[in-house]
């Protein structure tokens, strides 16, 4: 943990009102795992400040939301993790919240852990914050999954300049400034990976690991299985490769939003 | 086929008259029934661009035989028969292309979309849930 951090000052900006902490659940087929995630929540946070996106879940995942009081955002089906997280950035936005924490619905990331991880942002010492289960290696994880994202976290530490072990991580906490460079350019809405991390550090966001443990999936499915797990290759590498030549990429000049096809259906008209 | 291509082999650069008649009809064919669908509203008028062009060559091709000629020898085709189907390959490939992109756009957009509506159903029922109950308003109209 950095020094000269006051738990003081850390309280009294969680406790400020207007709330400013969204906590963000991405989630899809998760009825299993949710109670406990939610049990540990709400008694840090209030419910109305925290929300589940439902990515198209065909099991009870939106009603155990809203049986805890939390908000529910449901897609009409699924559209992946990187869409899920998005909703829920745009969510924070429209309702004017300065931080977002998200935490994965299957059970793995420890809710006890995010002040851990909201301090620092809070601070103003970085604007993203992720969870990293690797720096300690306290968290079981299959030596498959770990040598897979290996080559990376290579790249994005290199690219970045600073060690970045769990490139993939979930387990995060953002600033609005981070969450505004999130929406306004093409994020990926599938899968998101270090190519968020590289476009964000090129706008002078400040990335940050810190050290967490996370527990391994005990109900459900992951999502990195099978062949899905080769197309995340290739499209790392598109993405990276065409990274300095794309439009609208961080390293070209940008186009106003108007132009661009793409930006057409996101933040425009919904805030005015 | 395969003995209509030989035949054209042995003429040369002629292309057999049936060959020529059949690539006439298809043309025709092909033009009246892009433009058919575009009548109907079946086909929307972006769509039809790539067809109708294709048909046009087509026509101007089995029409004109000496730009086919010319064409082959462009290309380095043996038979003017080749050059016919190696444009019809493109033309696939520039078509499929061609969906590729709409797709891709459509992908984005209804994504985009999805997500749109599930903040605007959050924020409907968050606005119903704060307004009074319609029963309620009702009975206050109701009295004198
Ligand atoms: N499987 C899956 N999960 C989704 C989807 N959309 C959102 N999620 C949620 O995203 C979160 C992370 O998914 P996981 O499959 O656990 O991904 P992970 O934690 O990186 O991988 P594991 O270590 O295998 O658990 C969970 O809370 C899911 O409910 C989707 O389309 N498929
Ligand atoms: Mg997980």
């Amino acid at each position: 943990m950095p020094s000269g951090t006051s738990p003081a000052k850390l309280d009294s900006e969680l406790s400020t009102k207007p709330s400013r902490v969204l906590i963000l659940i991405p989630a899809m087929n998760e009825e299993q795992s949710l109670p406990e995630v939610f049990e540990a929540l709400v008694k840090q946070f209030p419910p109305k400040d925290i929300l589940l996106v439902d990515d198209g879940s065909s099991d009870r995942t939106p009603e155990i939301a809203a049986s805890y009081g939390c908000k529910v955002v449901s897609h009409i089906h699924n559209l992946g993790y990187g869409s899920t997280l998005l909703t829920g950035y745009h969510y924070a936005l429209l309702h004017d919240y300065d931080y977002v924490v998200q935490v994965d619905g299957d059970g793995q990331h420890p809710p006890a852990l995010i002040p851990r991880l909201l301090q620092p942002v809070i601070q103003g010492d970085c604007d993203v914050a992720i969870g990293s289960r690797y720096l300690e290696g306290k968290s079981p994880t299959g030596w498959l999954r770990r040598l897979g994202a290996l080559p990376l976290s290579l790249v994005a530490s290199l690219w970045i300049g600073s060690k970045i072990t769990d490139p993939t991580s979930g387990f995060q906490a953002l600033s609005k400034k981070a969450i505004l460079e999130l929406c306004t350019d093409g994020f990926p809405d599938d899968y998101p990976d270090i190519d968020v991390l590289i476009h964000l550090h090129r706008k002078d966001i400040r990335i940050r690991e810190i050290p967490v443990v996370m527990k391994p999936r005990v109900h459900g499915q992951t999502m990195h299985g099978g062949w899905k797990a080769l197309y995340y290759y290739y499209r790392m590498a598109v993405c990276l490769l065409l990274m300095p030549i794309r439009r609208n990429s961080p390293y070209r000049r940008q186009r106003p939003m108007d132009d661009h096809p793409l930006d057409k259906g996101s933040l425009r008209g919904l805030y005015s | 086929m395969f003995a209509l291509i030989q035949a054209a082999g042995e003429v040369g650069d002629v292309i057999p008259p049936r060959q020529r008649l059949v690539a006439i009809l298809v043309s025709i064919l092909i033009l009246l029934g892009v433009l058919e669908l575009v009548r109907q509203r079946k086909l929307r008028e972006e769509y039809s661009a790539l067809w109708v062009l294709t048909a046009l060559g087509l026509l101007v091709l089995a029409l004109n035989y000496r730009i086919l000629v010319w064409l082959t020898h462009l290309i380095g085709a043996a038979l003017p028969t080749s050059t016919l189907f190696f444009g019809g390959l493109i033309f696939l490939m520039l078509l499929a292309l061609q969906f590729s992109v709409r797709l891709s756009r459509l992908t984005y957009r209804s994504r985009s979309l999805t997500r749109r509506v599930a903040l605007l159903e959050e924020e409907l029922r968050e606005l119903k849930r704060r307004i009074p109950d319609e029963e309620d308003m009702l009975e206050d109209d109701g009295r004198p």
